[in-house]
Formats: C-alpha cells, sequence, structure tokens
C-alpha cells in the first residue's frame, strides 16, 4: 500500500508522529465537545483510554460488553451530550441488534473500531469477526470509513465527527491493523 | 405480591421532572398506563438496553433523578450493565425491575427469577447504594421518596403478579418519542 513520504527525517521522531494518532482522535473529541465515551478495554486504544480517562470534560464509561454502549449513547444524546465509543473489530459483532435504538430514533454514534484479524493477525480466530466487520457495520445503517495511514487519522475522524453529530448519523471509523502495527506476543 | 400498575402509578405520583425510560414490553404498556408523559423514553426494542439508555441519560443530566422501569428478562439480558452503572456510581439513577418471573411477551415461559436467582444480591454485588425487594405497597411511597433523593444508585426488585394486563400502547415512532422527550427536557438542538 502507497503510503505518504515521512515529514521528519529523524528516523526517531517520524516514529513519535505516527503514534501520535490517538492524540489527534482525542483532539477531535475536544473539538466536538465529546462529553461521554464508552469502551471495552482494548490494546489498539489503550492510549486514546487514557487520554480520556485523564480528561476532566469526559465522562469514561468502561463497559462490559460493547452492546452497553449503544444504550449510553443514546441516553447520552437524549440528555444533551454526545458520546463515541472505542471497540474493537470483535466487538462490532455484539452490537447488531442494539444499534437498532440508533437507527429507529436517528440517535447520531461515533465508533472508533480497531481492527483485527487483518494484516499480520497472529490469532486466527479474530479473523472471522474482522472479516466481516465493515459489511456488518453498514447491513446496520453505519457509515464506514477506513484508516490506513496515521496521517489520516486526524482529517477522517473529524469529517466522521461532523457527519454523526450534524446530521444524527451512525459513523464507524475503522482504524486498520496495519495502522495500529503488529500485535507483539512475545512482550 | 404487588399489582405492576399500581406500584408503578405510586412510583411516578407527584413525578416532578423525573424522566422515565421503560424496558420494551409490559413495562413500557405499564408506564403508559400510568399517564402518557413527554420525559418518558419508551423502548421498544434494544432489549438488555434500558439500563444503559438509563446511564447515560443519568450522566448527561446529572441535576436530574432518572428512572429506569423494566422487566426481569430485559434485565437478565444486560446483567452486565449493573456492574458499568456500579464503577460510575450515578447517584440519580434508579433501576426499578418489575419481576413477574416470567416472559410475559412470550408465553409466559418462566425466567431466571423463577429458578431463585437474585437480582437484588447482584445489585448489592455491583455495589448499588441501595437495594431493594419490595412485596407489598406500603413500601411505594419509601421507594418513590428514594427515586428522587440523589442517594443513588438505586436498585428496587418489584415483585409482581403474573397477571395478563389490557396492553396500553404509547408512541411507537422513535423519531417522535426522542423528539418529544427532548423538547421538553430542553436538549433538543
Amino acid at each position: 500500500m502507497a503510503r505518504r513520504p515521512q515529514k521528519s527525517t529523524s528516523t526517531r521522531a517520524a516514529s513519535a508522529q505516527r503514534s501520535a494518532w490517538p492524540d489527534d482522535i482525542h483532539a477531535q473529541f475536544t473539538r466536538v465537545g465529546i462529553r461521554q465515551v464508552g469502551y471495552v478495554p482494548d490494546a489498539g486504544h489503550s492510549r486514546l483510554i487514557a487520554l480520556c480517562r485523564n480528561d476532566p470534560a469526559i465522562a469514561d464509561v468502561v463497559l462490559t460488553t460493547e452492546e452497553e454502549g449503544v444504550g449510553l449513547v443514546a441516553g447520552a444524546a437524549l440528555g444533551g451530550q454526545r458520546a463515541a465509543l472505542l471497540m474493537q473489530s470483535s466487538g462490532v459483532g455484539n452490537c447488531v441488534n442494539m444499534v437498532s435504538l440508533l437507527r429507529i430514533c436517528g440517535f447520531p454514534c461515533l465508533i472508533l473500531v480497531t481492527m483485527r484479524g487483518e494484516f499480520a493477525e497472529f490469532n486466527p480466530w479474530q479473523v472471522p469477526m474482522g472479516s466481516i466487520t465493515e459489511p456488518a457495520l453498514n447491513l446496520c445503517g453505519f457509515l464506514t470509513y477506513r484508516v490506513d495511514d496515521p496521517d489520516d487519522v486526524e482529517d477522517v475522524v473529524a469529517a466522521g465527527c461532523d457527519m454523526a453529530f450534524g446530521g444524527n448519523l451512525s459513523v464507524a471509523i475503522l482504524l486498520s491493523q496495519r495502522l495500529i502495527g503488529r500485535k507483539h506476543w512475545s512482550d | 405480591m404487588l399489582e405492576r400498575r399500581q406500584f408503578v402509578a405510586r412510583l411516578l405520583a407527584d413525578r416532578g421532572h423525573l424522566l422515565v425510560v421503560s424496558g420494551l414490553g409490559s413495562p413500557t404498556y405499564d408506564v403508559a398506563a400510568c399517564g402518557d408523559h413527554p420525559l418518558n423514553f419508551y423502548l421498544w426494542g434494544g432489549m438488555g438496553g434500558a439500563a444503559m439508555v438509563g446511564l447515560g441519560l443519568a450522566l448527561a443530566q446529572t441535576d436530574r433523578a432518572v428512572a429506569v422501569i423494566t422487566g426481569d428478562g430485559e434485565m437478565l439480558m444486560g446483567l452486565g450493565s449493573l456492574a458499568t452503572i456500579g464503577v460510575k456510581q450515578p447517584k440519580n439513577l434508579s433501576i426499578i425491575v418489575l419481576d413477574n418471573a416470567h416472559y410475559g411477551e412470550t408465553g409466559m415461559q418462566p425466567s431466571h427469577t423463577k429458578a431463585g436467582i437474585d437480582l437484588v444480591a447482584v445489585a448489592k454485588a455491583c455495589r448499588f447504594a441501595n437495594a431493594a425487594l419490595v412485596t407489598d405497597l406500603k413500601h411505594g411511597e419509601n421507594m418513590r421518596a428514594l427515586l428522587h433523593s440523589g442517594r443513588g444508585p438505586t436498585f428496587i426488585q418489584a415483585a409482581v403478579k403474573t397477571d395478563d394486563l389490557p396492553r396500553v400502547l404509547p408512541l411507537r415512532d422513535g423519531h417522535q418519542i426522542k423528539h418529544r422527550f427532548m423538547q421538553a427536557l430542553g436538549t433538543q438542538t
């Protein structure tokens, strides 16, 4: 896959810049006034989860299963607050029926999905759900935008926020496994 | 054993600014039977999600009391949400389970509570500040006051009779229910 040239000449600086995409997402949460973030703990989202937990403007809600987050989003919207959900692709499968709340009532929803079961996946058990995550979301009425390059995260998340909250739409941003990086099983 | 609609009517008496979320099936009909209200958010689907809708609402509206009124089957499907609520400790949130120990909408099959699964014990284990089993209407007024006390999270398991009551059907259009609720609450943008 073609990549943009690195902006920095230093490998270390470039590496730091490439790993700062969770900060870009958090900055967008701040820009659009996200007040509740529901999540199931996930390695790919660990930095973003920490940023949200440390942000006094955000109520962080750790969920036992991702479908709880759909109810949370609906309740937040009723109460006048914007909410976002963070989950792994496997969690999308846990949400399918509950998502009907979003569609039947026209609640805005923004989900940031870290992908598993694709590029350099070590665990084949992640593949069945990972390979149907995007079409499953589309069947559920979500607009989906995929990001492979860390430099694109800010733009795509900004666009997704504006579409979700500007139009009461359901938007999922798929953060590809190549963006997140290999899971290191020896660590 | 309680008459379900008598108990709900007692809970919703003098409701003031109380925000109500009702779980699909009989609890939605019970809440509607007590009088339609723009600050009722009637669920007709999303089984297992009522308590979490209540949590999102309670976190967004910390000055308002929020009551989720649902059934035993609906609560059992979202049992993990009691743990999630326990983590956040919302003082303004109450979960009321109208427990007839059966799945009334689907032919009265026995639910887990019929076999002795103890929802109050679950709520206590999930750090609810108040968790009570109510079997007599004489405790209705205390429970009503608890909803408005700001000392939650509160969990009330109301043991209700298995009577098959006439359905009272409120609004079904999800957009309409949402808009009406948000207009009344002042959160419509």
